[in-house]
């Protein structure tokens, strides 16, 4: 049983990027739940509550990232090789459209896999060309696109298209500086959501029905 | 006044005749010249006569030596990628492992042709423009350049992880960077950006700041021969102005996240502000939303001097159209002339 001090207890040893911490909280609750309880008790608030101080000024990016690494890595090590936290996984996968800025993708990618999802990464410098065959090759049913510069936030609308054109119902998710310094803009672009963090990343997931 | 004159007065927190304005364009010029992003990198001169003619187009009061961040990990031995229409990105990280970092050897200025070409484009703007403009220089921090040394995510986990390995690159960065910035102000540039935004609240917390990118902005920051302004790209500053204003430098960048009244309040005396534009909404404004904007930011910013109007991240993207531009100028010329008597009272101190 995850009770709330145990989050609270968490989410501190993650902004303190305390690992042994971290581990001691982890395993605790580890010995009397589950994999997924633990997960959807511990690991999924904690990271959104990190993700909402970082939305808030409260944390910064690196606390973000070391925390999400920390977590990344405790779920793999409760899990067997091939073992599956959720039965049921929704076909997501994780890209960088234009250029090579890869912490943003890295980040939805560690924040979804320690949440639970199986998540292919599709990696960075790809084309809109490259990420609807890669849909239509793997039937992704949600696709998070990181960005960091303007031009490859913009891109997000060719590739929404690109995406139409070959009748794919794939939903587009974007996260990224130009999508935080200009709110219009994902809408504008076509996207179907917008994560401030990457930490929400399982949040919108859930909210795209693609919850366990 | 001259620019020189009206930045000048600003620095020393006084009205100048009207709120000194920087446009931070740099792609721009390889429109102006109607050639490729690539194409006008690829020598001094185009920068150096694309940027002479953008100052006296728009009228602003900088010239902007800054052709892309990658010029210096080029320096390093790595690549650049180029785009059509966005700013040119380092390659791959020079660094792929942390245990590679005794190995590395820092370049000598004279010898690294994208430096050189920085330098070339810089005597020609000053032999051009006169001694009347002030020529704004950049260098990476120190701090921030292992971003593009390293890749991001490694580079956090070496702050974190290996803090001996990063001291190690610090002092070998730190000496670059101090040679870089000189070489600069040697070849005409009058002050240089300090582009640190991994000292940002946005990146990391106040207590690792203190501890690392703070000392290396005090010691590399003393050993340069000239003003500089320590510029976020778009990252939180007002936690950590008591501390950038121990650093020795003379202005800081404000992001459009912040308000721009209580970083000025909190610079007031010992830094003078630039900011705060929104560059990315930039793009769609209509003249009476940028007009809006400057004014804001000149009610704001401009009361008492100690403050320049700039965009929020010290490049203004090449999706921004000239009407935008125009109307900026516009709106500086409207409501820029000292004194502010249309503002109604000075933010409160």
């Amino acid at each position: 049983m995850v009770t709330g001090s145990d989050v609270r207890d968490f989410v501190e040893a993650l902004l303190s990027v305390d690992r042994r911490a971290a581990q001691r909280i982890f395993e605790r609750a580890r010995a009397e739940a589950t994999v997924i309880d633990v997960v959807e008790g511990l690991i999924v608030p904690a990271l959104e509550t990190v993700g909402d101080d970082w939305q808030q000024g409260a944390a910064s990016l690196s606390q973000v990232y070391m925390g999400a690494r920390i977590c990344h890595t405790l779920v793999e090590s409760a899990m067997l090789p091939q073992e599956a936290v959720r039965d049921v996984q929704p076909r997501l996968a994780v890209a960088v459209l234009g250029d090579g800025h890869s912490l943003g993708k890295q980040l939805v990618l560690l924040s979804l896999r320690s949440g639970g999802y199986r998540v292919l990464d599709l990696g960075a410098q790809r084309t809109p060309e490259e990420l609807v065959a890669a849909c239509v090759e793997h039937d992704i049913q949600i696709l998070f696109i990181s960005v960091l510069m303007l031009p490859a936030a913009l891109r997000v609308a060719e590739l929404r298209a690109a995406l139409a054109d070959a009748g794919r119902l794939t939903k587009l998710v974007v996260g990224g500086a130009p999508f935080r310094f200009d709110a219009n803009l994902w809408r504008e672009v076509g996207a179907d959501s917008f994560g401030y963090s990457a930490s929400h990343a399982t949040r919108i997931v859930a909210q795209m029905g693609g919850a366990a | 006044m001259t620019c020189l004159e009206r930045v000048l007065t600003t620095l020393g927190h006084k009205e100048p005749d009207r709120v000194p304005f920087f446009l931070p364009l740099t792609m721009h010029g390889a429109r102006e010249l109607g050639m490729s992003i690539r194409e006008y990198y690829s020598r001094p001169e185009n920068v150096a006569e694309a940027q002479v003619t953008m100052w006296k187009k728009w009228g602003d009061d900088f010239l902007f030596n800054f052709f892309y961040a990658a010029v210096e990990t080029e320096a390093w031995g790595g690549q650049t990628v180029f785009f059509d229409d966005g700013p040119p990105n380092a390659g791959a990280p020079i660094v792929s492992h942390p245990e590679g970092i005794p190995h590395l050897q820092a370049p000598v200025v004279a010898e690294a042709p994208s430096l050189q070409r920085v330098l070339q484009a810089t005597a020609i703007m000053r032999a051009q423009a006169g001694a009347d403009v002030p020529i704004i220089g950049v260098v990476m921090s120190p701090f921030s350049l292992p971003v593009m040394q390293l890749g991001f995510g490694p580079y956090l986990e070496l702050l974190y992880e290996r803090r001996d390995l990063f001291e190690r690159l610090m002092r070998l960065n730190e000496e670059f960077c101090v040679e870089w910035a000189n070489a600069q102000l040697a070849a005409g540039a009058t002050a240089i950006g300090y582009f640190d935004p991994v000292s940002s609240p946005t990146i990391i917390p106040y207590d690792l700041y203190v501890a690392t990118g703070l000392e290396v902005a005090r010691r590399t920051i003393a050993r340069i021969a000239g003003p500089t302004a320590t510029l976020m790209a778009s990252g939180a500053t007002i936690p950590i102005i008591d501390d950038v204003a121990t650093t020795g430098t003379a202005i800081l960048g404000a992001s459009c996240d912040e308000d721009l009244a209580e970083v000025k309040r909190l610079c007031k005396g010992r830094l003078t502000v630039i900011g705060n534009l929104n560059g990315i909404e930039m793009r769609r404004w209509t003249a009476a939303e940028a007009e809006a904007a400057v004014k804001d930011a000149i009610a704001r910013g401009g009361p008492g001097g100690g403050f320049v109007l700039s965009d929020t991240h010290g490049e203004i993207p090449w999706q921004v159209p000239d009407d935008v531009l125009y109307a900026i100028v516009d709106a500086v010329r409207t409501w820029g002339r000292y004194p502010l008597d249309w503002v109604q009272a000075e933010p409160e101190a």
